[in-house]
């Protein structure tokens, strides 16, 4: 008995081993970490289900990319550092040229990997998240933090709130607090606001909160005993759901709350009931809501039984999703205009993505009409743009509260300079010549 | 029939106190080293199978080597003297910020005497035995509890060293050099003038380091300190009776292990995660480290390689099998399947057999010198 057990799991053993996986010629890999596990699974299920459909979308309808079909395969970091790392191991070389870019949907998984995709020649796309000092291309040269980095956020954050007072005058004396999920994701906002704090004359708190965040009751007696103006919340996976609860137990107002563009979403909210009402986050760019491209997904993608996202289909981290693939579709595709129409490097991509740029008019053709602005990527600057709105729940849905702000660079942009020569010095990188970049 | 020791006879003193006594245990020994130091990189260097990609040296033995070291560290403390521990990842953490420290310079003013103290920053391999020194140091003060306590309260006090030094390298900015995200960044790998930056050469760079450590280790607990730590631990009042002294022998496994345990966090920071977070070496570290030990064999060298070996990489074959298959499974599917059966066999195995894979082979073992006339 155990022999023929022993027998059997060694042939599945060797099968495991041996079966080559079914890697066509002529397709190009892409890599999804994702998490649907985990304190953090509430977020990253919709947002995987975003990125997976639009590669689909972009399979089903157009037969890949210039008829390149796209090869995916997920899997599970469960927003852990050391799994994360095991996952970027395995995808990073499989279908014919290596995975084309890859994105960790994690700070403390950015971290980690940004050394390993240098020296692996891989693209690393952090929407939205990841190093804020990685916008200087010079020094980063395989990070690409698009359309808005932690420290953009804390900028128009910082603007939303004076408008709310009537003017950047009024921030003086001031308090404003953060809370913040006590890991390089929370940390990262942290130096642009004590800079805006100085320049602004408003008094900054850092509060922070232990990894996952489901235990906030001290956090919050001390915000009530401070009474600050505002208190930003920085916080991911249950950490979000459980601020706005902790908020209304002791009282404090929701509407003088704003959440970073990852503490905006249904998941974030729907927990807390008729105690969320009111509460504000910063919009990266897009919001809720079902726009051109949902249409196609419907047709080409759910209609055929296809589709992942089923309730999420339109709510913030899906759109998210969405918009991340696109973009690395769309890399994918201004590379191949120099490279040709087959699977690419890591390394061909990476042109791909400085050179990005996708206009209005390229955006509509997309259809993500209304749900971004055009971006332009280049060597000095990775992020590409920095606009963001900011939204309110009011119980049901997001509502868009506020115009369009863009990050004032003159506030942040010494700081990139600045972290990102510590970097280049501690790693012994020397930055890029960017006007001789083509 | 080939495993059975007659005939091979001892004539000198030096011969019967060998550290592997059996010849055949030699010859297994030098042909795994020698496969270990030769053949993966040979495989490696000629991209043969299973060794094709870096996948399974850099995400599978790199951390397997590091992990078995450290479950060495904790098996000298839990398994051989008795003292459970649960403060494993605070060791490891503070072997990878002191090698972090030392590796980059060390500037501490000190205020009150008006004076400073000023480290340049100090070669990798001098920072990486600071580091375990460092820890060392602190194991011994987190030892000291356990010449009143013992068993479980011993574990819990352990614990406060646990959550101490998570919230040490969180919240003293110094230990981290200032970083604004709090995630630091290893030192080049560079020893004696040569760069480790390849896979292959990180392999063999960890490869010496648990060699190394296995043999002191191995030989350490089979002589008079190691049976000193035995004796307390089987039963400490006889032992004491017997004019072993507890505070002595309790303490120096303190020290032993968490040098071995600070090396290994050393290890785990700079050449497995190159940056890294508090996070890293959190109480589920610690957790990790206590299982290896237990489902490899307390007491037992062996065992920490086999327990790290089985809580390292079944769940990655758990998670990796259906893929392979080509079985449609969603990740989501293939992780909660993970976590049962993985779950199961733990179950099974410490139903099966409670002293872990070691006791596993020593039967094995007496079973193999019957072979092939069992009696």
């Amino acid at each position: 008995m155990v022999r023929n057990t022993l027998v059997l799991a060694a042939a599945v053993l060797t099968g495991a081993a041996l079966a080559t996986p079914a890697a066509a010629q002529g397709e190009q890999f892409i890599p999804i970490l994702s998490y649907r596990t985990g304190a953090y699974a509430v977020n990253g299920v919709p947002y995987a289900n975003g990125v997976a459909d639009y590669y689909n979308l972009v399979n089903e309808r157009d037969g890949g990319i210039n008829g390149v079909k796209l090869l995916v395969e997920e899997c599970e970091t469960g927003y852990a550092t050391d799994k994360g790392v095991e996952c970027y191991e395995r995808l990073k070389g499989k279908g014919p040229t290596g995975a084309a870019f890859i994105n960790p949907l994690s700070t403390g998984i950015t971290f980690a990997l940004t050394e390993k995709t240098t020296t692996d020649k891989i693209p690393i796309i952090t929407m939205g998240y990841g190093r804020a000092d990685s916008k200087n291309g010079a020094v980063f040269m395989w990070n690409f933090p698009l359309l808005g980095t932690y420290w953009s956020a804390a900028d128009i954050a910082i603007q939303h709130v004076a408008k709310e007072l009537g003017g950047a005058d009024k921030l003086k004396g001031k308090k404003i607090s953060l809370l913040y999920h006590d890991s390089p994701y929370g940390k990262e906002p942290i130096p642009a606001l004590q800079a805006l704090a100085q320049k602004h004359g408003f008094e900054f708190t850092p509060i922070p909160v232990t990894h996952p965040g489901v235990e906030q009751k001290s956090q919050w007696l001390s915000i009530r005993q401070n009474k600050p103006d505002y208190v930003l919340v920085w916080g991911w996976g249950v950490m979000n759901g459980t601020a706005v609860k902790e908020a209304a137990a002791v009282a404090y107002p929701r509407d003088k709350m704003i959440g970073v563009w990852w503490s905006g979403a249904e998941p974030d909210v729907t927990p807390a009931g008729d105690q969320a009402v009111g509460y504000k986050a910063l919009m990266l760019q897009h919001g809720a809501g079902k726009f051109k491209v949902h249409e196609e997904i419907q047709k080409h993608v759910h209609a055929k039984g296809k589709g992942l996202g089923k309730d999420d289909f339109g709510q913030v981290l899906y759109n998210r999703g969405v918009v991340n693939a696109m973009l690395g579709v769309e890399a994918i595709r201004k590379a191949q205009e120099k490279f040709g129409k087959k699977p690419l490097t890591g390394e061909q991509v990476r042109w791909g993505l400085e050179n990005l740029n996708l206009t209005e008019a390229r955006i509509k053709e997309l259809g993500f009409e209304g749900v971004l602005k055009p971006v332009k990527i280049s060597c000095t600057d990775h992020e590409g743009a920095r606009d963001g709105r900011v939204q309110q729940w009011d119980g049901k849905a997001w509502k868009v509260i506020s115009g369009w702000y863009t990050a004032n660079q003159a506030t942040t942009e010494p700081l990139v300079k600045d972290i990102s020569a510590k970097y280049a010095a501690e790693k012994k990188i020397t930055p890029r010549d960017c006007s001789k970049e083509s | 029939m080939l495993y059975r020791e007659a005939g091979q006879f001892k004539t000198t003193y030096a011969a019967d106190m060998a550290i592997f006594p059996i010849r055949q245990d030699r010859v297994a020994l030098a042909l795994l080293l020698a496969f270990a130091f030769v053949g993966v990189p040979l495989l490696s260097t000629y991209h043969i199978w299973p060794l094709g990609s870096d996948y399974l040296l850099r995400a599978i033995l790199l951390p397997f080597l590091i992990l078995a070291l450290a479950a060495i560290g904790v098996n000298i403390l839990v398994g051989y003297c008795g003292q459970i521990s649960l403060g494993s990842g605070a060791f490891m953490a503070i072997g990878a910020y002191s090698a972090y420290k030392f590796g980059t310079g060390v500037h501490l003013p000190i205020a009150w005497l008006g004076t400073e103290i000023s480290i340049a920053p100090l070669p990798v391999l001098a920072s990486i035995l600071l580091g375990g020194l460092m820890a060392a140091i602190v194991g011994i003060l987190f030892g000291i509890p356990s010449l009143r306590i013992k068993g479980l309260y011993l574990a819990v006090a352990t614990l406060a060293a646990q959550f101490f030094f998570d919230w040490v390298f969180l919240r003293v900015k110094w230990f981290t050099n200032y970083a604004p995200s709090g995630s630091v960044n290893a030192p080049d790998l560079n020893f004696f003038g040569v760069t480790f930056h390849t896979p292959i050469e990180r392999y063999l760079l960890c490869l010496i380091f648990v060699t190394v450590f296995a043999f002191m280790a191995k030989n350490l607990v089979r002589g008079n300190l190691g049976r000193q730590w035995m004796a307390i631990r089987d039963m400490d009042i006889a032992a004491e009776l017997m004019g072993i002294r507890p505070l002595y022998a309790k303490l120096t496994a303190f020290a032993v292990s968490s040098f071995i345990v600070g090396i290994a966090g050393a290890l785990w920071a700079f050449v497995y995660l190159g940056s890294w977070e508090p996070l890293a070496f959190s109480i589920d570290r610690s957790l990790q480290l206590l299982f290896m030990v237990i489902i490899g064999g307390l007491g037992s060298i062996l065992g920490s390689f086999l327990g790290a070996g089985f809580i390292l990489i079944l769940p990655i074959m758990l998670n990796l099998i259906p893929t392979e298959l080509g079985v449609p499974l969603s990740t989501e599917t293939i992780t909660h399947l993970e976590f049962i059966i993985f779950g199961s066999i733990i179950c099974y195995l410490l139903i099966k057999e409670p002293h872990g894979f070691a006791r596993l082979w020593s039967i094995g073992k007496e079973k193999l010198r019957l072979w092939p006339f069992p009696y």
